[in-house]
């Protein structure tokens, strides 16, 4: 196990530099910061000082080696456009995308499953037609348009919900959520759908596929000659069998949903990081787009770590750190 | 003594797209208490759904048509799902063919066992952890105690096969049928397996039926033997007699593609041919086509024959001198 974690955290610095490199060219490709941030009647002077301030008239190289220092003392630099420090910007709006996600995410999962399990254990019945039908519409409708339609139906037509903004926000063990007040919760409900419909239709997909291959296996019929119940060989021995792959595929989701909760999080401007990554690609402001993709990458980092821990747990065959 | 169990013309159907695929048509026999009955045929003789059939585990598209199915005097095909459910494991237990199979990967062999218990006695977790372990022993698996916290994958094939068999005896079963529980085992293991059952099901009592396409380990085992071939039973007598003089066409040509059973030097004589589609099976013996004593007369049905220590479907039988 120690073995394990020492090497998952050599690899995971390579990635973090990695990334970091590659966002500096990608970003110093794209055009030159200064354009956006002085004013077009600038002097020259004014402009070169500007310039000189921002450490952009040093060679890219030296850039980043500087950048790199000063991410080694915990300083990612700071937000040419708020003149903030880039981390503290990131961390203001990043509980906004991860309440959002996580609860899009279970969502996601407690609909998910029972749909998976219920149409994988009546394979082609009405129910299950009905229920891979819908799957279909979650994974083939655009994101973006399955949003409006959730604003159209349920903002402007019914009134049922606001579509706009996080709501009123309120305190819980020191925490600062939506989840804590009814205000909050209702604007929660539209953008929290929106970002898991996707989702869900993976994990009803993913239950029923592993419903399907793991019911005729020779350790059901077993199971089924000592006498044990159908509902503890379905939520026992079926569904820890089935947990494995989903634990997989639920963790890279994880990470790609926190990513990519940009467009949810425009259509509902929902003030998340995604928001802030746009805006910041818009301005060109490096700073906030480095340290957004390490904080990024840290977390997918982070995320599979913990799924190799829970496959450890599920799957009695995965030992960590394979010293056998 | 009544019998343990009396199966009557039983026929299980599988209802394909292609048409009725009759894996066992109208096959009927006892098993005395205490008996051990091998089961034998070729793959897709219908041996392992007769066993199945029993237990009322056919998965669909197959069902049991008809037929009776006494246990202890009871019909098991008018029992419900959960009357059905109350009797395996603990009244009737199965082995399956594969210990790679068997047993669910994820959980550990204590949960696998507990829950067996559990399933049909109200005794605490410690109780039956504690038969648990008990029944580990009793297979021979050393250090029981720790070994019940052990997951499958850390047991060799033989091993898992006994931990089977231990589940199988958790309830000290009337009836265990085994369904080639020693085919996926080495040959060594194999006979401390065969010798392992054989001495519990003594040691308890127990009825046994051994399905098996080895006709050495059922000779080894069992008391009477019954021949399957394309969902009937062809041949059904003692051991020593059915293996000694056969009387069916199939159970000689089973015995002489036996390697042991051939003197050395002389080439074995496989049974010509392939066994019939279950799909498109001829009317009359199903055995014809590949029979050196067919007549015309074989495209009828035979009606089974009962002579004073066999039974046999066949109108062209070898003919043994009393010896």
């Amino acid at each position: 196990m120690t073995v394990f974690v020492i090497r998952r955290f050599l690899q995971s610095i390579a990635v973090l530099i990695l990334t970091a490199v590659i966002v500096f060219i990608g970003i110093y490709a794209i055009g030159d910061p200064a354009e956006m941030l002085i004013a077009p009647d600038a002097s020259p002077a004014e402009r070169a000082q500007v310039v000189a301030s921002l450490g952009l008239d040093k060679p890219l190289w030296e850039q980043f080696f500087t950048f790199a220092w000063n991410a080694l003392h915990g300083d990612l630099g700071r937000s040419f456009v708020f003149n903030r420090p880039s981390i503290s910007l990131i961390f203001e709006r990043l509980p906004a995308t991860l309440e959002l996600t996580l609860t899009g995410l279970v969502f996601a999962l407690l609909l998910g499953i029972p749909l998976g399990l219920l149409s994988g254990l009546k394979p082609n019945s009405a129910t299950d037609e009905v229920i891979m039908t819908g799957s279909i519409f979650g994974f083939s409708l655009p994101s973006f348009w399955q949003g409006m339609m959730l604003i159209m139906i349920f903002s402007v037509w019914l009134g049922w919900l606001p579509s706009t903004g996080r709501g009123q926000m309120g305190e819980f063990l020191g925490l600062h959520s939506s989840l804590f007040t009814l205000d909050g919760l209702t604007h929660l409900i539209l953008p929290a759908i929106n970002l898991s419909l996707f989702k869900l239709s993976l994990v009803i997909r993913l239950t029923r596929t592993g419903v399907r291959e793991t019911m005729p296996l020779d350790f059901v019929k077993f199971a089924r000659a000592k006498g044990i119940s159908e509902r503890r060989i379905v939520f026992v021995h079926v569904f820890k069998n089935i947990l494995i792959p989903l634990i997989t595929v639920i963790g890279l989701e994880l990470g790609s949903m926190l990513a990519f909760a940009v467009v949810t999080e425009t259509i509902f401007a929902w003030p998340g990081i995604g928001k802030l990554l746009i805006d910041s690609i818009m301005r060109l402001d490096r700073p906030v787009v480095v340290a957004y993709l390490l904080v990024i990458v840290s977390l997918f980092i982070f995320i599979n770590f913990v799924v190799d821990v829970l496959y450890s747990l599920v799957d009695p065959r995965v030992r960590l750190g394979g010293a056998q | 003594m009544t019998p343990v169990l009396e199966v009557k013309n039983l026929s299980t159907h599988f209802m394909t797209r292609r048409g009725v695929l009759k894996a066992v048509d109208d096959v009927s026999f006892t098993v005395g208490q205490r008996e051990i009955v091998g089961l034998v045929g070729e793959s897709g003789s219908g041996k392992s759904i007769t066993g199945f059939s029993i237990l009322g585990l056919v998965d669909p598209p197959g069902r049991v048509v008809s037929g009776q199915i006494l246990f202890n005097g009871e019909d098991l095909l008018t029992k419900s799902p959960t009357a059905m459910r109350a009797i395996r494991g603990k009244r009737i237990a199965m082995i399956f063919q594969d210990p790679m199979m068997t047993l669910n990967p994820v959980l550990s062999v204590a949960t696998q066992m507990i829950e067996t218990v559990q399933a049909h006695d109200r005794v605490s977790r410690a109780e039956a952890r504690a038969r648990s372990r008990d029944a580990l022993g009793l297979v021979g698996i050393p250090s029981p105690e720790e070994r019940l916290d052990s997951y499958p994958h850390q047991f060799s094939g033989g091993m898992r096969q006994r931990v089977a068999i231990a589940i199988a005896l958790l309830h000290r079963p009337d009836l265990i049928i085994a369904d080639e529980p020693t085919t996926a085992l080495d040959v060594t293991i194999q006979s401390q397996i065969l010798f392992e059952i054989k001495r519990l099901a003594g040691e308890f009592g127990m009825a046994l039926i051994w399905i098996s396409h080895d006709l050495g380990v059922v000779a080894a085992l069992a008391d009477r033997i019954m021949v399957m071939y394309a969902g009937r039973i062809v041949e059904a007598g003692q051991v020593d007699g059915v293996l000694t003089a056969p009387r069916h066409p199939y159970t000689s040509g089973l015995l002489s593609a036996v390697p042991a059973a051939v003197p050395r030097g002389e080439p074995l004589r496989p049974i010509p041919g392939f066994a019939p589609s279950p799909l498109s099976r001829p009317s009359g013996c199903a055995f014809r086509d590949r029979c050196a004593r067919a007549t015309d007369v074989c495209a009828t049905e035979p009606m089974l024959e009962i002579a004073a220590d066999r039974e046999f479907r066949c109108f062209h039988p070898h003919l043994w001198s009393a010896a």
